[in-house]
């Protein structure tokens, strides 16, 4: 029982961040068709600008900040310098330019950075609760993780839903053509959706870097598991990627405590092939597609 | 005001638009008709920027279009309706609304939702739906009230009437020549249906393989038998 | 009536008149020629080099194929290559009871050929990002697999191998044709090539045959390919077998020059070096491969040197190369994206052009 709680527990917090990690591939997925799969490497080297303050005797908060804006304006560049050339166009080019720059920021941090791992602190704590007899495994940086991404989450919905820049942005994601024809800069929309998407990135690095080791290639296997909880929640949702990233968080967590935690990765495989196979579009579609 | 100046624009080694001249005054309809494959949509989305111009001029009251941006046209008073209404069906009804608005040039005034909502009453009853749950005519009511809302000087239709039911064609194309007598709106409708089209229209242009092959009155073209016959099908 | 052009004797004895099969094996039969004067020429650190070079460009030749001509993408050749190299290690744990080399390396092959199978039919349904993050998690996926079986597999360490003694046949051949002795390390560079242009071989005569005819048709235009009666999955499950075999060779090949097997040794970094090395030289190319494949073996020595004499501690300059080739990738993909030999064609043709 205490078991069942822990890795329940454990699997929650651990799938917000995948949830938070798999809204980003889905904004951006939504803007622009592709998968950014250098949303790693960039989460990644937003945590060491983080890392690098602190070191520098910053105040952490301030550190974080830094890292989230950092992650903002990294989004924006890549999309405006980087991604804007292929947009519209084949898609393996697409996925193979998203690549080369996860070659590319993976070896400037090993390069500017090191790459041996380094320790990132984790606000609030890392004890977790007595209630009675029961040890309750959620810490202090535990409630922070759920609490941050629900938070931003939050902000993403009222500004989506709720501003004039919000309806563009949705519009220019639904059909850009149409938007363009009333009016809408959906240039400028794509950068700013990079940004923001990238900004979300890198609060999932550094939620998951809290209390643990950070090195290059620390978020690696994070691209893979927010991949997977956005297919399983289906690409084009956003609550789907986060009841993805909650699920997928949970089944992972099981199978690292009752199997093996080096198996995680393939049980992640596994999940991705059975959404593939069985249901396509993601937990939530009903469409199963014949071509011909 | 809209005149074009020897329009000419490729799909690729096909020459869609040859030599296209003609000028759609202010506070008139023009009505630019043909068969299937003239060249009517292809003018209307190399106006808007859509398709790249090989040669000639789109001039808006003075403004020469050629280099300026699809989504500066709006800003500009342009408002194109394009081929298959190009209703944002994932938006409400609402939101399509206001997204229109939000494109209007500096100078126009903000029209009122409300406004829109007189103009089509069923559009106010939606006003929450999502766009997709939309019929044909209101779809099309939809499109024509989110470029209205804008308040433009130039209103661009690719046929409106398509897949619409007589009566309702009847209410919209009224309802334009309304507006276009009270606002003094340049309007310029592309239609396969000529017949309904001329009969609203000031003015008509008449395109084949790309080229204008007839320009008059409306009133003279729907006289002319032998040109509706060759080129309007009735 | 047309007038006919005379046929002068250069057009009679042309190379595009040659069947593909001829062609194949001419330039195969010269290719190994050249091999083998290299190979004795160079020294003994080179002859490694050129042992890794032979199993990158076997595997990124059935990556360009997969990737170019078939057009599925795979970040987990990487994966395949591993299963490749511990099939052959777990064969040749003792010197003693290691069947023939030959049968070793065909044994490494067809297992992987069957996992090829496995990954490549639900492959085969997906597209573009869907197939890179799939092919990407089973990347990641490995070295984990590798490290639970433990016991078997050898953990963190992996599985050392011995390789097997050169055939007296082939001593006594190589002495007659070299004039020189033939060094275990040469011995397994010659190995590592002759499975390269036998690869290659089978490759390039696919690639001319009705078989890639049917893979580019598919890659161009599924909905048409399906109506003129080729069936999708089964062309596109066959690129990707073929294309599992070659990583599985090249895979058994890298075990023998390498001469261990773990899991370091196939992280992600490979499935992304070989992923650069095909881009670099032109998907679908296999000669853009060998390229692609040379500069991933050749550079990092001079990338690291440059670095290191700019001040750079090791680990710093070691990792220069993959930022150089990362960013060539970028510019590739944004300037030339046919690649290095894709780019290199077009010129050419275009030069031939009457204007």
């Amino acid at each position: 029982m205490q078991q069942l709680l822990t890795t329940t527990l454990t699997g929650l917090t651990l799938g917000m961040v995948y949830a938070a990690f798999a809204l980003a591939l889905v904004m951006i997925w939504r803007s622009t068709r592709i998968v950014n799969f250098a949303q790693a490497p960039m989460a990644m080297i937003t945590t060491y600008v983080a890392l690098t303050l602190i070191d520098a005797g910053q105040p952490f908060w301030l550190a974080f900040a830094a890292a989230l804006a950092s992650g903002l304006v990294l989004g924006a560049v890549v999309e405006r310098v980087v991604i804007r050339p292929v947009e519209g166009g084949s898609e393996v080019n697409a996925v193979i330019l998203t690549l080369g720059l996860f070659i590319v920021i993976h070896a400037l941090a090993a390069v500017i950075f090191g790459a041996r791992f380094r320790s990132f602190p984790a606000p609030f704590g890392l004890s977790g609760f007595r209630a009675g007899e029961v040890s309750i495994a959620l810490t202090g940086f535990g409630i922070f993780t759920i609490v941050s991404v629900l938070v931003v989450m939050g902000l993403l919905v009222l500004l989506f839903r709720r501003t004039d820049l919000g309806l563009t942005m949705r519009a220019a994601a639904f059909n850009q053509e149409v938007a363009r024809l009333l009016g809408v800069r959906v240039g400028r929309l794509l950068t700013l959706g990079w940004a923001l998407a990238a900004l979300v990135g890198s609060l999932a690095g550094l939620l998951i870097a809290g209390g643990s080791l950070v090195h290059p290639g620390y978020m690696d296997s994070v691209v893979v598991y927010g991949f997977v909880a956005a297919v399983l929640g289906g690409l084009d949702s956003p609550a789907g990627a986060v009841v993805g990233g909650l699920v997928l968080g949970l089944v992972l967590s099981l199978v690292s405590g009752l199997v093996s935690a080096a198996l995680v990765p393939l049980a992640a495989l596994v999940v991705l092939m059975v959404v593939l196979l069985v249901r396509p579009g993601g937990l939530f579609s009903t469409v199963t597609e014949r071509k011909v | 005001m809209l005149e074009l100046c020897d329009l000419t624009a490729h799909y690729g080694p096909v020459r869609a638009l040859d030599g296209v001249s003609f000028r759609a005054g202010r506070g008139r309809i023009t009505a630019v008709l043909g068969a299937n494959g003239a060249g009517k949509t292809t003018m209307l989305r190399a106006i808007s920027g859509l398709l790249p111009i090989q040669r000639g001029s789109v001039v808006l009251d003075g403004t020469d279009l050629r280099g300026v941006n699809t989504e500066e046209l709006s800003r500009l008073g342009l408002a194109h309706v394009p081929e298959g209404r190009g209703v944002i069906t994932e938006l409400t009804v609402a939101e399509n609304l206001r997204l229109g608005s939000l494109g209007r040039s500096r100078g126009a005034p903000e029209v009122a939702l409300d406004a829109i909502y007189e103009l089509f009453p069923v559009l106010g009853d939606r006003s929450n739906a999502l766009a997709h749950v939309l019929s044909g005519g209101e779809r099309q009511m939809l499109v024509i009230g989110r470029a209205l809302i804008a308040a433009p000087k130039v209103l661009l239709l690719d046929e409106p009437s398509l897949g619409l039911a007589g009566r309702i064609v009847t209410h919209i194309f009224t309802t334009i020549r309304e507006l276009v007598e009270r606002d003094g709106l340049t309007v310029v409708l592309v239609e396969q249906n000529a017949r309904s089209a001329l009969s609203i229209a000031d003015h008509g242009v008449v395109l084949n393989l790309g080229s204008v092959v007839a320009e008059d009155s409306a009133a003279a073209l729907a006289q002319d038998e032998q040109l509706r016959h060759a080129y309007l099908g009735f | 009536m047309a007038t006919t052009v005379p046929v002068s004797m250069r057009d009679r004895l042309s190379w595009r008149r040659l069947p593909p099969l001829a062609r194949h094996l001419l330039v195969a039969l010269v290719g190994l020629a050249l091999i083998v004067v290299v190979i004795e020429t160079a020294g003994s650190f080179r002859q490694g080099q050129i042992s890794s070079m032979a199993y990158l460009a076997i595997a990124a030749g059935g990556l360009t194929v997969l990737t170019g001509q078939s057009g599925q993408l795979s970040l987990g050749h990487g994966a395949l290559m591993a299963v490749g190299a511990y099939t052959t290690a777990l064969l040749l744990q003792s010197r003693a009871g290691a069947p023939p080399l030959v049968v070793v390396l065909a044994i490494a092959t067809v297992v992987t050929l069957v996992v090829g199978v496995a990954v490549g039919i639900p492959a085969a349904r997906l597209h573009g990002p869907y197939i890179a993050g799939a092919t990407l998690s089973l990347a990641v996926a490995v070295p984990g697999v590798a490290l639970y079986f433990s016991e078997q597999l050898g953990g963190e360490q992996g599985l050392t191998l011995r390789v097997p003694e050169a055939p007296v046949w082939l001593l006594d051949t190589m002495f007659f044709i070299t004039g020189q002795e033939l060094t275990g390390r040469k011995y397994v560079a010659y190995v590592a090539w002759f499975c390269l242009v036998l690869t290659y071989l089978l490759l390039a005569n696919l690639g001319a045959s009705r078989v890639g005819r049917r893979w580019r048709a598919v890659r161009d235009d599924e909905v048409a390919a399906a109506i003129a009666g080729i069936n999708l999955g089964r062309a596109r499950v066959l690129a990707f077998v073929v294309s599992a075999a070659a990583a599985g060779l090249a895979g058994a090949v890298m075990a023998l020059v390498v001469r261990v097997s773990a899991p370091s040794g196939f992280t992600l970094t490979l499935s992304l070096g070989l992923l650069s090395a095909i881009v670099l030289g032109g998907l679908g190319s296999l000669l853009g491969a060998l390229i692609g494949a040379a500069i991933l073996t050749f550079l990092p020595q001079v990338v690291t040197s440059i670095g290191q004499d700019a001040g750079l501690s090791d680990l710093q300059a070691a990792e220069l190369a993959p930022l150089v080739y990362g960013l060539t990738v970028i510019l590739v993909i944004l300037l030339a994206p046919a690649g290095l030999v894709g780019t290199i064609r077009s010129g050419l043709a275009h030069r031939r052009r009457p204007t």
